[in-house]
């Protein structure tokens, strides 16, 4: 249990930052558990426009559609908000949490048949250490520590709530961003004119 | 001879490049408990990142990152990561080697490789001349090594002619900076980053080649407000999010830092108590570049007016600033006078020597600092002083036990000892930590060079390119074999510690050059070298009263602070991390001097034949010739091979496509490589990383043309055209 007395510390996504190093993905793979296989994905956004690039990584959503989805109940969420990799006894590699996954995280390891995914490093975290990406990430693209102190120190704002059509998800890993906005949009709708839209669908 | 023995295809089968993925014994042993965690450093970059090393039967297993270590806090690059892979690496050299024509290489002992190198050392020298045996070297070797190697070369080999790849890195800048301070270090410790309100980076790939710096940078602009203002033909990744970018037309960095100079001076922007009091040649300066015309600014060097004019108010008008800058302004033939053209924005402010205000270059390899200031650079004597200096001479000398007239004199820089080899003068080479077939440019020149050589003996863990042409191939040491000191990019001196031995019958770098030595008959000289610390405890008293003085810094010294910043003159002296406070430059005078710069065309010449601009650099998952990096399996699929970068409206005017094969031609060769359409790089400039080998390097392509004074290569401009394959 954490203290009251003593802020509670997150993990915190600035894509902004990210240099697309790949330092996160070539530490992440040096963990004991699942050894060799990054468990934190680099994407180039959009390779062929810019440099830009953004680490995916578990966002632990409070109500996680991945366990939802998981016919086999191997997807387990912790008391302190971890939603774990599956339970390899359990888990059918059947593909549902990685389609249901509104982040695109979980991926199914062939060569184990199982899906595996980040679990914030409960091994480091559990001991005091931060997890292994946000500690060597050279640009503090990912952050670990109180929200307080990511807020004082950066000028961007820490947000965990994703808008999904009319579905708010709410997640305990925070994505840093424009102080002017106060959920990320991610349904094209949002930005589209309503101006010219059938009011009915074509097919009706 | 100093040709290959068999195929290249048949070398590569047998020593590599192989990938190596899995820490030794596979995952399986990586998880169990090690024998010991070493609290060392990274073997790459001018940063030298704190790293805890797992160690396991000898072997090292893994990495745990070192969160106490001030400068990185735990951080590192993936090279940082996957770097322990290197040591039991299946391509490592275990044994001497020799060079049979026809039949490889053969396993030899050490003592017929020492035997046979000594005679050869021995007859080329009667039969030529001393000078006519050269050595390169490396700044990838500690301190230790380095300054073993200058003593190695003048006191035991007796030649002139030895130098290093730093030739290739740093000389532009420390030329620069020893004209305008009188010194050659960064004028900062990273922490003036955090202090200041605006940074500069001229010609920095920060985030792929010292991508720790990119935390200070934001930290600034968060914490701070500070404005980032980057100079580059690209946009690097640390560039994307920069306030101001300049993309400015390769070659003509120095132009726009005379126009920046100029409207500040125009403006009144120039702080002229602290130029009076404490500079010389401010007028000098000023009448130069008052004929660097906005107009003029954007036509030479490709950026609006508008963003020039914007540079040279935020710049005039800060009230603290930071200027780094690195390779690309200084890889060219007035790469000095480019150096010289920043340092001059810098002093006409006064902001240097105090809190948040500061400047520095970007020191590329992990000892390029202590490297080239304690050993073997050919005009540079321990604690940089000046082998032409009598004074400096007979100090040396009196510290090594030699006479003064037995001391060899300025030899030449390295591209110059491969011409040198290319015109049948240099007939015999040893070489450590240096793959020049590889870094140097016009490698076709490089590989004929190095053919037309009698004797070649080179120390190296892999068969790099080079290696591969040595008559007799000696197994050095990897950074974590040894014991040593290094200097990062700051100037800050930090231990690197010993985690395993070396493996098989390869041997720490010390021992063979000790061992040679005494063959040569100079065993006296080097025999007290019973550690790394006496090595160092020699150089302590080597460098004091140079301007690199490490007297004060003592091993012990270094642990308990986690480093210590040179100069530290006495063994009470807490090390120097902000250089200039108070406006005392190290010139007799203590003045900072400004130099005129004269903006001047490159040396290869862009024409209807050669119409395109190409610029050579690094990518963040390999380091300089990839030796390392290419053997490490993560590193080497993130960035398999070269590719050419390209504008979407370049390409269109070739028909050329995402992937398409092109064929980069210059006055030198070609190479052929697959296009990478960006739109992040200037229409008229395209990029190669140059860490590839044989077909896949670039340096087929660049140009043996050196700056003046510094002789560094012009690798950022060589004109080229292209065809679609």
């Amino acid at each position: 249990m954490t203290p009251v007395d003593q802020e509670e510390n997150d993990l915190f996504v600035d894509p902004q930052r990210c240099i697309g190093c790949r330092a996160c993905e070539a530490a992440c793979s040096e963990c004991s558990t699942h050894r060799g296989v990054p468990m934190i994905h680099l994407e180039p956004l959009d390779p062929f426009e810019s440099v830009k690039t953004g680490p995916t990584l578990c966002m632990h959503c409070d109500d996680p559609a991945c366990a939802a989805v998981c016919p086999a109940d191997a997807i387990k969420r912790t008391e302190d908000g971890i939603v774990q990799s599956s339970q390899k006894s359990r888990c059918i590699g059947c593909s549902n949490c990685q389609i249901a996954c509104p982040f695109g995280v979980p991926k199914i390891y062939k060569a184990r048949a199982q899906m595996n995914k980040c679990d914030m490093c409960y091994d480091r975290t559990s001991t005091g250490l931060k997890p292994m990406c946000a500690t060597v990430c050279p640009s503090e693209a990912i952050f670990f520590g109180p929200k307080s102190q990511i807020e004082s120190m950066r000028k961007n704002k820490a947000n965990n709530q994703f808008q999904f059509g009319g579905q708010k998800i709410t997640t305990k890993v925070y994505v840093m961003m424009d102080t002017s906005e106060e959920t990320i949009d991610m349904d094209v709708m949002d930005f589209m004119s309503s101006s010219g839209l059938e009011e009915k669908e074509p097919w009706a | 001879m100093a040709k290959l023995p068999i195929s290249e295809d048949k070398i590569f089968e047998q020593f590599g490049p192989h990938l190596k993925y899995e820490p030794p014994g596979g995952w399986e042993k990586s998880v169990e408990e090690p024998d010991s965690k070493v609290k060392t450093h990274c073997c790459f970059c001018g940063q030298q990142c704190g790293i805890i090393l797992k160690v396991k039967d000898n072997q090292v297993i893994g990495f745990d990152p070192w969160e106490a270590f001030p400068f990185n806090k735990g951080k590192l690059c993936p090279k940082g990561v996957k770097r322990y892979l290197q040591g039991s690496h299946p391509d490592r050299l275990l044994y001497p080697l020799e060079n049979r024509s026809g039949v490889g290489y053969e396993r030899i002992s050490w003592d017929a490789a020492y035997s046979r190198v000594v005679a050869e050392i021995q007859r080329i020298q009667n039969k030529y001349g001393k000078d006519h045996f050269a050595m390169l070297s490396g700044v990838s070797l500690s301190n230790e090594k380095s300054y073993l190697v200058g003593k190695f070369a003048r006191v035991a080999l007796q030649t002139a002619n030895l130098d290093y790849n730093g030739r290739l890195c740093m000389v532009s800048a420390g030329a620069g900076n020893k004209k305008a301070f009188g010194i050659d270090r960064a004028a900062n410790s990273w922490a003036d980053l955090l202090e200041t309100d605006l940074i500069l980076c001229a010609g920095t790939n920060v985030s792929e080649c010292a991508p720790i710096t990119t935390d200070y940078i934001w930290k600034a602009r968060d914490t701070r407000g500070a404005k980032l203002i980057v100079v580059d033909p690209r946009i690097t990744p640390i560039a994307r999010t920069a306030d101001l970018i300049l993309p400015v037309r390769p070659g003509t960095d120095s132009h726009l830092f005379n126009t920046i100079l100029n409207l500040m001076i125009q403006a009144g922007d120039v702080d002229q108590q602290f130029i009076n009091e404490h500079t010389v040649g401010f007028e000098d300066v000023k009448n130069a570049v008052a004929k660097y015309t906005l107009d003029e600014c954007e036509r030479i060097t490709g950026v609006p007016v508008k963003s020039i004019k914007t540079a040279a108010e935020w710049w005039g008008k800060a009230k603290r600033s930071f200027l780094l800058h690195a390779r690309g302004i200084e890889h060219h033939t007035k790469g000095v006078d480019n150096v010289l053209s920043c340092i001059n924005l810098v002093l006409a402010t006064g902001r240097i020597g105090k809190v948040g205000c500061g400047y520095a270059t970007i020191t590329g390899q992990g000892n390029g600092q202590g490297g080239r200031e304690h050993g073997h650079k050919c005009d540079q004597l321990p604690g940089n002083r000046d082998i032409t200096n009598p004074e400096h001479r007979k100090y040396i000398s009196q510290v090594w036990g030699i006479d003064e007239k037995d001391l060899p004199g300025k030899g030449l820089s390295a591209q110059e000892i491969m011409n040198e080899i290319h015109d049948g003068k240099i007939k015999g080479l040893i070489s450590i930590c240096f793959n020049p077939l590889v870094s140097l440019p016009d490698s076709n020149f490089t590989r004929e060079a190095l053919e037309k050589l009698e004797f070649y003996a080179i120390i190296d863990f892999f068969m790099s390119e080079t290696a591969c042409h040595a008559d007799i191939i000696l197994p050095g040491s990897l950074h974590e074999e040894d014991e040593g000191t290094s200097t990062s990019a700051e100037g800050r001196v930090i231990r690197i510690q010993k985690a395993v031995n070396p493996p098989g019958e390869a041997k720490a770098d010390g021992e063979i050059l000790l061992e040679i030595a005494r063959r040569l008959g100079k065993g006296k000289y080097f025999d007290h070298f019973k550690k790394a610390e006496d090595i160092f405890n020699e150089l302590r008293v080597a460098s004091k009263g140079g301007t690199a003085d490490y007297f004060g810094i003592t091993y012990e010294k270094i642990d308990k602070n986690m480093g210590v910043f040179w100069p530290c003159p006495d063994l009470d002296h807490p090390g120097t991390p902000r250089l200039f406070e108070g406006g005392k430059f190290y010139h007799s005078d203590r003045k900072a001097h400004f130099n005129v710069v004269e903006f001047k065309p490159s040396a290869d010449e862009i024409n209807s034949d050669y119409p395109i601009y190409l610029t050579t650099g690094r990518v963040i998952y390999h380091y300089l010739s990839g030796t390392q990096t290419r053997r490490i399996g993560f590193l080497s699929d993130q960035c398999p091979d070269p590719y050419m970068e390209i504008h979407p409206r370049l390409a269109e005017k070739y028909a050329i496509q995402e992937g398409d094969g092109v064929k980069i031609i210059s006055r030198r060769g070609s190479i052929e490589l697959k296009a990478k359409i960006v739109k992040t790089i200037r229409p008229d400039t395209i990029f190669v990383p140059y860490h590839w080998a044989g077909k896949q390097s670039i340096n087929r392509v660049t140009q043996r043309a050196l700056d003046p004074i510094s002789k560094i290569p012009e690798f950022k401009m060589s004109a080229v055209r292209i065809e679609k394959v």
